[in-house]
């Protein structure tokens, strides 16, 4: 009997268990999925607990009820990695062989990595939304938060989900104005890039938004340090921004296990083949999800769309044959820009988000780099598909994993 | 492709100025490229951190990042703001000749 071992029971890994199950032959291959936790957590509903949209019992439900009949769940912290004996070692010492493993360990917020900001402020006037702890006590604060200057804060990049910073602001802004307190309240986007987002034409349409909410952009500022004695922060280069609230999205890392097992870069990712998914050092190590090194955003949509092509190549893998599925770098994402509308943005390696429709041409019935407040329903409704269609392992009808160019003005 | 002139040289360029083939740089176009970007003059420090870059990516045909170079014992983060001010990976780079630094989306 052969192994296939998953590591991390999130987006990424559930989604590969679940298609697995389905395709394996049975009787030759076993699956293990392992996580330390109980809880999944519906990462992309964070966002909107600090505003009262959605409450913790939104976002939560239990890992076991996605693990697929036939598939093995151990519920335990991991010592390392040895991929020289293709073994995992447990907390409690038990050693797991593998004959394949998926990595999908994911990333997360390492506050720590920036001086001064787990400080006497962290979680009275300073916060982040990206833990579930760290996002109820941010709705809390707002509850009677009484004005000021409101300060979102990017440390680096990458990050997960790298719009949620924009959406974030977008969406105090239109809760500060529902409250009718919005004159009281001064908000600034602090982010090291040069611009309100990464891509040219996105930032500039996403910019010119900051621009028209009253919202004051301060690009180029790389954190050095927080001082939440004085409620400032400090860039490398002298710049300074005070604060009344911090709202921080501190620097992504990937898992420690990474880093233990000497497997990640200087960011504990690993680095992967950007079309087979492979890892680069280790023939029989597959990587999916936020915890592979690549210039794909970190988001659900794209660990979805990478566990469709990982799909076919641990197929190819087990048969001995060429990898032959090449991911593109695909990311779709819903932007939430406050008062019932959101934008849409499709893209991949290669493509930057453009305007058009999607999925269809000129239907849609999404619009591309566009506020609609039909992509705002699409955001809500995705929770839904997320739970009961993604985790479970099948596809969204229309939507391939493959960007498509059909609908989409192109210029060059 | 567009083409920049830099004292006798004369140099393929993108559209935000840098350089599309590496191997067409030499130090002539380094100090003038420095000069553009408000660098009047290019000390030892700041050769330091443009031949490791160039070595660098020689040999992984990739461009580090700032943590990566904090990280290794490169240069702090410090020091390469006040050699490099607004945007340090991205002038050292295009002084550099090589290509503009990904940022991740």
């Amino acid at each position: 009997m052969k192994k296939i071992v998953i590591l991390g029971a999130g987006t990424a890994g559930t989604i590969m268990a679940n298609k697995l199950a389905k395709k394996i032959d049975r009787n030759n291959w076993s699956i293990t999925l392992i996580d330390k936790h109980e809880t999944h957590y519906y990462q992309p509903g964070f966002l909107f607990i600090p505003f009262g949209i959605y409450s913790k019992k939104d976002v939560i439900k239990p890992k076991k009820s996605f693990v697929p009949s036939g598939v093995e769940y151990i519920q335990k912290s991991v010592n390392i990695i040895n991929p020289e004996s293709n073994e995992i070692e447990l907390a409690d010492n038990q050693k797991i062989s593998y004959d394949i493993l998926i990595i999908a360990t994911g990333s997360q917020i390492v506050p720590d990595e920036i001086e001064g900001l787990k400080g006497v402020g962290w979680q009275k006037n300073v916060f982040d939304f990206y833990t579930i702890e760290g996002t109820i006590s941010l709705g809390e604060k707002l509850k009677t938060w009484e004005g000021g200057k409101l300060v979102v804060h990017l440390a680096e990049m990458p990050i997960k989900c790298p719009v949620a910073p924009l959406e974030f602001t977008f969406l105090s802004d239109w809760f500060f104005t529902k409250k009718g307190m919005r004159d009281k309240v001064d908000i600034s986007f602090v982010t090291p890039l040069s611009g309100a987002f990464t891509k040219e034409q996105a930032s500039k349409k996403l910019g010119n938004l900051l621009q028209e909410k009253n919202i004051n952009l301060v690009p180029d500022f790389a954190v050095e340090k927080v001082d939440e004695e004085k409620n400032v922060i400090y860039s490398y280069d002298d710049k300074q921004v005070e604060y009344d609230l911090l709202v921080s999205i501190p620097t992504n890392m990937g898992d420690a296990i990474i880093e233990r097992s000497g497997l990640g870069d200087e960011l504990r990712f690993v680095p992967t083949d950007p079309q087979t998914l492979q890892s680069l050092k280790h023939k029989n190590i597959f990587v999916v999800g936020d915890a592979a090194a690549l210039k794909s955003s970190k988001a659900g949509s794209v660990a979805h769309f990478q566990a469709e092509i990982l799909e076919h190549n641990i197929m190819h893998f087990i048969n001995n044959e060429p990898l032959q599925e090449k991911f593109d770098g695909h990311a779709n994402c819903f932007i939430e820009s406050g008062h019932g509308k959101a934008f849409l943005i499709d893209f991949n390696y290669d493509t930057e988000p453009v305007a058009g429709t999607f999925p269809v041409p000129v239907l849609g019935p999404f619009s591309l780099l566009k506020e609609s407040r039909i992509n705002h329903w699409g955001k809500l409704a995705f929770r839904w598909m997320y739970w009961n269609v993604l985790l479970k392992g099948f596809s969204i009808p229309g939507i391939k994993s493959k960007m498509s160019k059909i609908g989409k003005k192109l210029t060059k | 492709m567009p083409t920049a002139t830099f004292g006798n040289h004369q140099v393929e360029v993108n559209d935000e100025g840098f350089l599309t083939d590496p191997t067409q740089w030499n130090k002539e176009i380094a100090d003038a490229i420095a000069k553009e970007v408000n660098i009047p003059e290019l000390t030892p420090k700041h050769w330091e951190l443009i031949d490791y870059l160039r070595k660098y990516y020689t040999e992984k045909n990739d461009m580090p990042s700032i943590r990566f170079l904090k990280k290794n014992g490169i240069i702090p983060i410090k020091d390469l703001y006040s050699l490099f001010p607004d945007g340090p990976l991205k002038k050292a780079s295009k002084i550099a000749g090589l290509p503009k630094p990904y940022s991740c989306v």
